[in-house]
């Protein structure tokens, strides 16, 4: 069997804090702490989780904005920290999520969609006829070559950062949120445009979101982080159907679903609050909020297990 | 007819911007009963917010409320002056919260120091409360909204508590006072999924405990088929349809709400593709003639684009502003 | 499928808009109006000016306003009105050479700083609080003797004391702009420091820019005046409102027109560039914009 398209083992990603004068550190946020797994080539991974989880960290490394603390990351089987950037931005790309600040207002849509080639010394013809063409691919009017952000409306300005991430032909895409401030029938659009794309380019996707149905739509796998490790992974089906985790089951039970109209079950919820990055206690990161824990949880961080094949838990009561 | 507990009646909200004039409320008609929680739901532009300025009267400029009535128990809002709605209404018997609980909350004092604001302005007489009754009932209030720890909330700063807990006292500023009418626009939009979920099972509580009856805004139709018996769709500034929640699940009416329903990936079925309503969202400052939703509607007839639909009673309690539903029912303007 | 809300393209609307706003502000309108004055002034001095700015006349001396020499003679007979016409262009450009010194130079630093960050950016602000403890009188006094006066020196000697300023706005514009998202993209385009310092923040820095050069403009040109007054810049017969307020002091009790009007001048320049530039950071500021 292949190496997976991209492989994370064991990445970790520490931001140091620091206090006084001489700017001691003082301890770590820990953002990401520890997450391992694969993506295939063809697939659409999605990675899942609230404030504070780690995902966003996690998809930098990835991208290689920021790099992790420890742990290594490979594409193809090959490090990425030994892969020229130039390069690795060739095959691997971003889609970032949109309000306002994802394209420069005072550059030209067709220079922020284009720039990726105007960087690798491409012609004005060339980059012109790019762009253009990607324009129609996306739905968009590629006479709007020349206008500026502030003139097209959210879900078109999502459109044009999917141009901007296919325009170097990439293999591997990873999607931030793409649609987390879109109108749903603006939504709709970009998740069938997206899936579009893939089917026709053969893609490959890690989609991070924090909704949970958009994931479901749009996944063939699915991670669950919390507080900087993942505490469940497995296609879609059967994370739905075989919830092992008591936080995804918390985290199912709590998205607001029409026909449940009766007063939630709280699971002792009412007063918890995401707990921080920061002063981590020994076990497992669910622990005070789980409605399963014993003391052997509080004292013994479970290890990530595969339980049946594909299917990956960290949870004592699970293994 | 059992009598509303809020009644709004061809409500038009208009905002002079130099661009021109945006009509963002154009004849908008909601009833809500007491003990209802009631969702209104809609995407960018429908309204949803100006609605709930409006009832408020507290619509920013350039804004202006061009017509209409507001009948909360039996007096119209948008009679009453200034200085009636500040002192009778707002804060005591219709309070709010909103998305960004930070732009309304002060940076510079405590919880519980804003709270005795609160509490001591909606007072029939201020000077009544001394010290320590005052520190009671800021802790009542905090706890009320399920806030862990009250007398340690009431001393913080709004930027020392997380999301959640900023939004918990935001609505404890406005139940103080235990309003009849609690507005909440897009309350848990910021929130974490675990988060908002607690903040949601708050209202429920609210409306059981005390009798609360509870607007709900927000864009997610999720939220409304969760929580709330009974949901207003709005588009371009109107109301589409108007029903019982479970009935716009399972016999949506309008082609807009059968659209979004359509377009929502859901948790409880698989989609091949999700529904594309056509077009775009439109321009409220050259609206389209008619019917506004006819440009992305594929049963648009011609009447459609000449005039507007007026509001069907298809079946009992559930209200249509579409022309297909013109022969069906009667015309209930 | 775009979203214009008129026929008109959105740059247009939006500079049409500003013009309004401008317009709409009679603070501003005032300031906008005295500016394009003394541009006219600057550009039309030799059609303007009724006689030779250096023409010494010693019969002619000490005459009081009149038709024939609308501010008087000064002290050697030279007619008073066409020397503060003339002195338009000489204490316009210094204040305006001056602020592109300043710009060029800050805008550079402020870039390399605010982009660059960690112990360049300490460094760099460290020098630049130096430069900005300095007097600029003190400064100017001591570029004066080592290249001599003249109105060279002063440009040097204002350029060296306003970088500090450039630079603190461009860096803290640098390190907002750094933050957001799209240079986050450009980075992924392959973009490397330098083209995101010049294609992608230093436009983003444009209008604040603006705005803090129309509020300095009026200061550096008080400034060059002050040297001039003092004797560092400007030097006879040049007609630089700054020394002729200066030559005048002495008379200043029984031929009051001989400083008061070149100090008028400067007045005017002043408050006019003040008051234009109040009224660009309205235009400017995001949040005052409506519609």
């Amino acid at each position: 069997m292949s190496d997976p398209l991209l492989s994370i083992r064991d990445v970790r990603k520490y931001f140091p804090i620091r206090q006084g004068l001489l700017q001691r550190t003082v301890g770590n946020v820990h953002a990401v702490d520890g997450v391992s797994f694969d993506i295939e080539a063809g697939e659409a991974v999605g990675l899942v989780g609230e404030s504070g989880c780690g995902k966003s960290t996690l998809s930098r490394c990835v991208m290689r904005l920021i790099e992790p603390t420890s742990g290594k990351i490979l594409y193809k089987g090959e490090d990425i920290s030994g892969i020229p950037h130039g390069e690795y931005w060739r095959r691997v790309q971003m889609v970032f999520q949109d309000p306002r600040s994802s394209l420069n207002p005072r550059l030209t849509i067709g220079y922020s969609v284009g720039e990726p080639l105007i960087v690798r010394g491409a012609s004005k013809e060339e980059v012109r006829s790019r762009v253009t063409a990607l324009l129609e691919t996306v739905g968009m009017n590629p006479e709007h070559f020349g206008r500026y952000p502030h003139e097209f409306s959210g879900g078109q300005r999502q459109r044009l950062l999917v141009s901007k991430a296919l325009i170097t032909d990439p293999e591997f895409i990873v999607l931030d949120e793409p649609t987390s401030s879109l109108d749903v029938s603006v939504q709709a659009k970009i998740l069938n445009l997206l899936n579009k794309l893939k089917r026709e380019r053969d893609l490959t996707y890690l989609f991070v979101s924090h909704d949970l149905s958009v994931i479901k739509h749009m996944c063939d796998r699915i991670v669950v982080m919390y507080v900087g490790k993942v505490m469940e992974a497995a296609p879609k089906n059967e994370l739905f159907e075989e919830t092992l985790h008591p936080y995804t089951r918390l985290l199912f039970d709590s998205i607001p679903k029409p026909g449940t109209r009766h007063e939630r079950e709280m699971m002792g919820q009412e007063h918890i609050e995401l707990p921080s990055n920061i002063d981590l206690p020994p076990g497992c990161r669910f622990c005070q909020r789980c409605p399963q824990a014993e003391e052997r949880c509080s004292e013994e961080a479970p290890e990530l297990v595969e339980v049946s094949p594909g299917h990956l838990v960290a949870c004592h009561h699970a293994g | 007819m059992a009598d509303f507990l809020l009644e709004i009646r061809r409500l038009r909200t208009y905002f002079y911007t130099y661009a021109g004039v945006v009509k963002a409320l154009e004849g908008v008609n909601l009833r809500i009963h007491e003990g209802d929680i009631f969702g209104v739901v809609g995407e960018t532009g429908c309204g949803k917010s100006v609605t709930a300025q409006s009832i408020l009267r507290l619509v920013p400029n350039p804004g202006r409320i061009i017509e209409g009535e507001i009948i909360f128990k039996g007096r119209d809002l948008l009679r009453l002056s200034e200085e009636e709605m500040r002192r009778e209404v707002r804060g005591k018997q219709i309070a709010a919260t909103f998305q960004d609980p930070s732009t309304f909350l002060a940076p510079s004092h405590t919880i519980g120091e804003q709270l005795r604001d609160i509490i001591k302005a909606n007072a029939d007489d201020p000077k009544s409360f001394d010290g320590k009754t005052l520190t009671e009932r800021v802790v009542q209030a905090l706890d009320k909204v399920n806030l862990p720890d009250p007398e340690r909330v009431a001393g913080q700063y709004p930027h020392e508590l997380s999301g959640g807990m900023r939004q918990r006292s935001m609505i404890a500023t406005g139940t103080s006072s235990t309003p009849s009418l609690f507005i909440a626009d897009e309350a848990t939009t910021f929130l974490d999924v675990t988060i908002g979920a607690q903040i949601l099972r708050l209202f429920q509580e609210m409306n059981r405990r005390d009798g609360t009856t509870i607007l709900i805004i927000t864009h997610n139709l999720g939220i409304v088929g969760e929580i709330c018996n009974r949901v207003a769709v709005m588009y371009a500034g109107q109301v589409v349809e108007s029903c019982a929640t479970d009935e716009l699940f399972e016999e949506p009416m309008h082609p807009y709400t059968v659209g979004l329903l359509s377009a929502i990936p859901r948790l409880d079925r698989e989609m091949e593709e999700l529904e594309e309503i056509p077009g775009t969202i439109p321009n409220l400052i050259h609206p389209p003639e008619g019917c506004r939703f006819n440009p992305r509607c594929r049963h648009a007839m011609d009447v459609c684009r000449e005039a507007q639909p007026g509001m069907f009673e298809v079946f009992e309690g559930h209200y249509v502003s579409c022309h297909l539903f013109d022969e069906e029912g009667e015309d209930n303007e | 499928m775009t979203m214009s809300q008129t026929e008109e393209t959105g740059r247009f609307r939006e500079l049409r808009y500003s013009f309004h706003l401008l317009l709409s502000n009679p603070v501003s309108t005032v300031g906008a109006v005295g500016v394009a004055f003394l541009f006219t002034v600057m550009i039309l001095a030799p059609i303007l000016a009724t006689h030779d700015p250096i023409a010494i006349n010693l019969t002619g001396r000490f005459l009081p306003p009149s038709g024939e020499h609308f501010f008087g003679t000064d002290h050697l007979g030279r007619d008073i009105y066409s020397r503060v016409v003339w002195g338009a262009r000489i204490s316009l450009s210094v204040g305006f050479i001056t602020l592109i010194e300043a710009t060029v130079i800050g805008t550079i630093i402020g870039l390399i700083a605010g982009y660059k960050g960690g112990w360049v950016d300490s460094v760099i602000m460290r020098i630049t609080d130096v430069f900005l403890a300095f007097p600029s009188i003190i400064l100017a006094l001591a570029v004066a003797a080592a290249l001599g006066r003249g109105l060279t020196s002063v440009m040097v000697a204002l350029g060296i004391t306003w970088w500090p300023l450039y630079a603190r706005l461009i860096r803290g514009q640098t390190l907002s702009v750094r933050e957001e998202q799209y240079i986050e993209g450009a980075r992924l385009s392959g973009a490397g420091g330098l083209r995101i310092m010049l294609k992608h923040i230093l436009p983003n820095c444009i209008a604040a820019l603006i705005v803090q050069i129309s509020m300095d403009v009026g200061f550096t040109i008080l400034a060059a005046a002050s040297m001039g007054f003092l004797g560092i810049g400007a030097q006879n017969p040049s007609p630089e409102w700054g020394l002729q307020c200066a030559s005048g002091a002495k008379y200043l009790v029984y031929q009051w027109w001989i400083s008061t009007f070149p100090g008028l001048a400067i007045f005017l320049s002043v408050i006019s560039f003040n008051l234009l530039g109040d009224g660009l950071r309205d235009i400017l500021d995001p949040r005052l914009r409506r519609g």
